[in-house]
């Protein structure tokens, strides 16, 4: 187990690797010309040509990425070119932010969708006819309208949570609370609906198998074998498309932090991308290369925990 | 699900009821030749899928019409009449800036819907020749294009997209072209996954070896089974390319003033407090394009990958019984009820989704005696097994008993609400399955699976029933218990996997043991080890056995009486004797001459079925 995930961390590292050296050089494709952006057309080019020295941007691109590579190893992501501040402080600012989403996310369409795919694929009938329709209706929205539509009736007619802004935790946790469950709702539609219906089917797939039929010989009631049995081994698929769907739920973010005026990072990739602020681009990619690497070792991990034989591998 | 694509792993929902729980879009389960000339029509068949067809192509002509449908130009703005109110001229009213609503969602769709179609056509440029050639060679490409296409997924596309706009400038068409190179790897992994599984095929080593080119196999016999499952996933991606084509024009970072109904979305967003209703036409626009998109996919799916079988329970259960009777049934053995096991007059229906009954166990009459083996032999189908689930109450999903009377140790099962039934399970009735395998969880290990039943029935703690499980393991002669006890079932061979399954069986002391071809599924010398214990511990403990087969070699060898047992009919019963030696029954006779060991040598081609051989 060590051992694979040894080589499972090596193997992130080396993707984020390649997707930073590969975000860099793309990067430098276009001739921002960064320092007459930021002092101006007016300013002389004397004075432009000295802000890009400045910047380091009159060196060849791999010696830029290289420096900016040492530096990024040892936490310094440097400095925004456009409003100078550190990296690293402003994404680590808005870190908490995006975690509260993620994790609220996760934990809403982890639960909730266990409970929907297990009673759909046990007790088939109604629940299983809503988990399908959900299925297809939350392929087929998209997010950011699902969204619209949630702050239209939550906020804007029944005026239960408020549309706009954020509360830190540590400032008012009841306040927090009410910040963050709109937002949390609306990236949660997309995720219940595509791991519940994962749920349901891996669900009746496990009741189909020979050894339910042989424990229910033996003399065990059902709801201990669903919960027991049923439940363990329909976990690994569903696992693995709640990991899937990671990926997606970063995309998500950056609409939901939008509409919703959450200072996370999901609006700062908006805010700072259109402005062509590399230092923070890479930031913020390598970010969520990392994001995306650690929820997948997770969940290969926990597979391996719920099911022996991945473990060998 | 904005900014998740599609990876040819999740697949989205089908839209029929009964759709088949499938890990992912199933690559090479799909039938060769799946588009045939009849799939447009079958389609079409299908009311969701000619719904939804209907839909989309309205959506496309409206668009592709705008400007003779569009009251106005989609950017004739008069401020005067900014939220006003549907009116003739203006029938979907007017947005913020006086703008006509249906002219800009007319123009607008042109905008998202090209744009998606750009991304569609880059992303199958890109995918579907490289999983070609990944799939149907293999190799260094493979290993290189699935590597590059692990890093693609790892990156969020919205994410990307917004990087991109930053060097590529914001130009939403060039964007779209980024988004087609996200969404490739959805079609490369769904090509390559196909091809590579049909490569293996025989008919198309059969073409390789008839001298084909590698071109004319592609051709002729690959993108055949790969045009199926590429339209179902076009209808998928170019949802997906709509939702994010609309999203970034809603973060108003894609073209800017034109009209597209995410920016129509974002201006209504703006307005949200003073006319909630803006939102209601383009967000209906993006929800019915995508809903038909989606659902068409579905029903595609249905009609295109229309799977063998079809059977409501992916034919588990085989009651393919004629409901003619075509063999006469015997006479019943008469006299009193056995007290131990007794089945009467016992009929087993399936319900099927239309409603419709099918049974598969017509009248049976059985008697197991305390310390008795007793046979039930017939082929795959007769309804052997069907019985044998009556008696334990396992019947599958949709199965249930007709008529008719089953008494286990003196008490009436038919009809028996599962709370009572599940009593008798275990201690007084006991099961012994045919495949080892697949019968023991994989995810628990040997001693867990046998003490979790011993607790439950017998009510031990723990610990005595761990002591227990250790004495059986060595009832059923397993040379290391302790060491047996920690291991998964896929760390024992099929032979000790069997030996487990008898011990739990035996667990709880039973009266009466079901074994459903307990040997069927094992080698030679393992099979008779097998049938050695089975005789040993029903003697030792006096048990009764019912013992489904299909081979009368173990019926010669272990039975005291046979029920044979056709088409869902017992059709002759008597001594283990009377039946091998002299059968009354035409076909118990056609059983007996199937498995002769003197029988004539047959025709080299043709295949033996191993278990029918083995005596």
């Amino acid at each position: 187990m060590l051992n694979f995930i040894a080589r499972r961390i090596a193997a992130g590292a080396l993707l984020l690797l390649v997707i930073s050296l590969l975000s860099y050089l793309l990067l430098s494709i276009p001739d921002l010309d960064v320092g007459r952006q930021l002092l101006g057309q007016g300013a002389d080019q004397a004075a432009v040509d000295a802000k890009n020295v400045s910047l380091g941007l009159d060196r060849p691109v791999l010696v830029q990425y290289g420096d900016w590579l040492a530096h990024a190893v040892r936490g310094d992501l440097g400095t925004s070119w456009f409003t100078s501040e550190d990296v690293a402080t402003t994404v680590s600012a808005r870190l908490p932010v995006t975690a509260s989403l993620m994790v609220g996310v996760t934990l809403v369409a982890t639960v909730v969708s266990f409970l929907l795919g297990v009673w759909a694929g046990v007790r088939r009938g109604a629940v299983d006819r809503f988990v399908q329709v959900l299925g297809v209706v939350g392929y087929a929205l998209p997010g950011f309208l699902v969204t619209l539509v949630i702050v239209l009736v939550f906020a804007v007619n029944l005026n239960w949570f408020p549309a706009i802004g954020y509360t830190p935790f540590a400032a008012s946790p009841s306040g927090w609370l009410s910040t963050i469950t709109l937002p949390v709702l609306s990236l949660s539609v997309a995720s219940v609906a595509g791991v519940s219906q994962q749920v349901r089917g891996a669900v009746i797939d496990v009741l189909r198998q020979d050894y339910v039929r042989t424990l229910r010989a033996r003399g065990l009631p059902m709801s201990r074998i669903v919960f027991r049995h049923v439940l363990r081994n329909a976990s690994a698929p569903a696992l693995s498309v709640l990991g899937m769907q990671f990926v997606g739920l970063l995309g998500g973010a950056v609409l939901v932090e939008q509409i919703f005026g959450l200072p996370g990072i999901g609006s700062m990739t908006v805010t700072y991308t259109t402005r062509g602020d590399v230092p923070v681009i890479m930031a913020l990619v390598m970010l969520t290369v990392v994001g995306v690497v650690l929820i997948n070792l997770l969940v290969d991990v926990m597979i391996g925990w719920l099911n022996p034989k991945a473990r060998v591998a | 699900m904005s900014g998740n694509l599609p990876t040819g792993a999740a697949a989205p929902p089908r839209t029929a009821h009964e759709a088949e729980p499938e890990a992912g879009a199933g690559p090479g389960s799909v039938a060769p030749g799946s588009v045939r000339g009849g799939a447009v029509r079958r389609l079409l068949r299908n009311p969701l899928g000619a719904a939804s067809a209907v839909v989309l192509l309205l959506l496309v002509v409206a668009v592709l019409l705008a400007p003779l449908l569009a009251p106005q130009a989609p950017d004739v703005s008069s401020l005067g009449d900014a939220f006003a109110g549907p009116d003739a001229a203006h029938p979907l009213g007017m947005d913020s800036a006086g703008r006509d609503i249906l002219s800009r969602i007319l123009y607008g769709g042109r905008n998202t819907l090209g744009g998606a179609l750009i991304a569609l056509a880059v992303a199958l440029a890109l995918g579907v020749p490289s999983g070609l050639y990944a799939g149907y060679y293999g190799g260094r490409f493979d290993s290189v294009a699935g590597w590059g296409v692990n890093l693609v997924m790892a990156l969020p596309a919205m994410v990307v997209l917004l990087a991109s706009r930053a060097i590529l400038g914001p130009n939403v068409w060039v964007l779209m072209i980024v988004l087609g190179v996200l969404a490739s790897p959805s079609f490369f992994r769904l090509v390559r996954g196909i091809v590579a599984g049909v490569r293996k095929e025989l008919y198309v080593d059969a073409a390789r070896v008839s001298g084909l080119s590698d071109t004319r196999i592609v051709v002729r016999h690959i993108l055949v089974v790969v045009r199926g499952p590429v339209i179902i996933q076009v209808a998928l991606v170019a949802g997906v390319a709509i939702g994010l084509q609309a999203g970034l024009e809603f973060l108003g970072v894609g073209s800017g003033s034109s009209a597209t109904w995410g920016a129509m979305l974002n201006e209504a967003f703006q307005n949200i407090q003073r006319a909630p209703l803006l939102m209601l036409w383009p967000g209906l626009a993006l929800g019915l394009t995508n809903g038909a998109l989606v659902l068409l996919a579905g029903a595609l799916r249905d009609v295109l990958e229309e799977r063998g079988g079809g059977g409501p329970d992916g034919g588990r259960v085989a009651p393919r019984t004629k409901e003619k009777p075509s063999l006469p049934a015997a006479p019943v053995e008469a006299g009193a009820r056995s007290p131990l096991l007794s089945v009467r007059g016992l009929t087993v229906v399936y319900g099927k989704p239309d409603g419709t009954r099918k049974q598969v166990v017509h009248g049976v009459d059985l008697d197991v005696r305390p310390g008795e083996i007793v046979g039930l032999v017939g082929e795959s189908g007769s309804g052997k097994t069907q019985t044998a689930f009556s008696v334990l109450g396992i019947l599958p999903e949709g199965g249930r008993i007709g008529t008719g009377s089953i008494t286990v140790a003196g008490r009436e099962v038919a009809g028996l609400p599962e709370r009572a039934h599940r009593a008798l399970r275990g201690g007084t009735v006991a099961y012994v399955p045919q495949e080892p395998m697949s019968n023991l969880d994989p995810a628990f290990t040997i001693g867990s699976q046998l003490v979790e039943p011993i607790r439950q029935v017998l009510g031990l703690s723990r610990k005595e029933a761990a002591a227990r499980a250790l004495d059986l393991l060595r009832l059923v002669e397993i040379p290391a218990p302790e060491r047996t006890m920690r291991l998964y079932p896929h760390e024992i061979s099929g032979g000790m996997a069997q030996r487990v399954l008898i011990a739990g069986a035996m667990s709880c002391d039973p009266e009466l043991l079901i074994a459903d071809e307990p040997t069927t599924a094992l080698d030679v010398l393992v099979q008779a080890e097998i049938l050695g214990l089975l005789r040993r511990l029903q003697e030792d403990r006096g048990l009764g056995v019912l013992l489904v087969t299909h081979n009368l070699g173990v019926v010669a060898d272990l039975c005291d009486r046979v029920a044979v047992m056709s088409d869902g009919r017992i059709v002759e019963t008597g001594t283990a004797e009377q039946i091998v030696h002299s059968p009354e029954h035409p076909y118990t006779r056609s059983l007996l001459g199937a498995v002769l060991d003197d029988a004539p040598a047959r025709e080299p081609w043709q295949q033996r079925k191993a278990r029918s051989t083995t005596v």
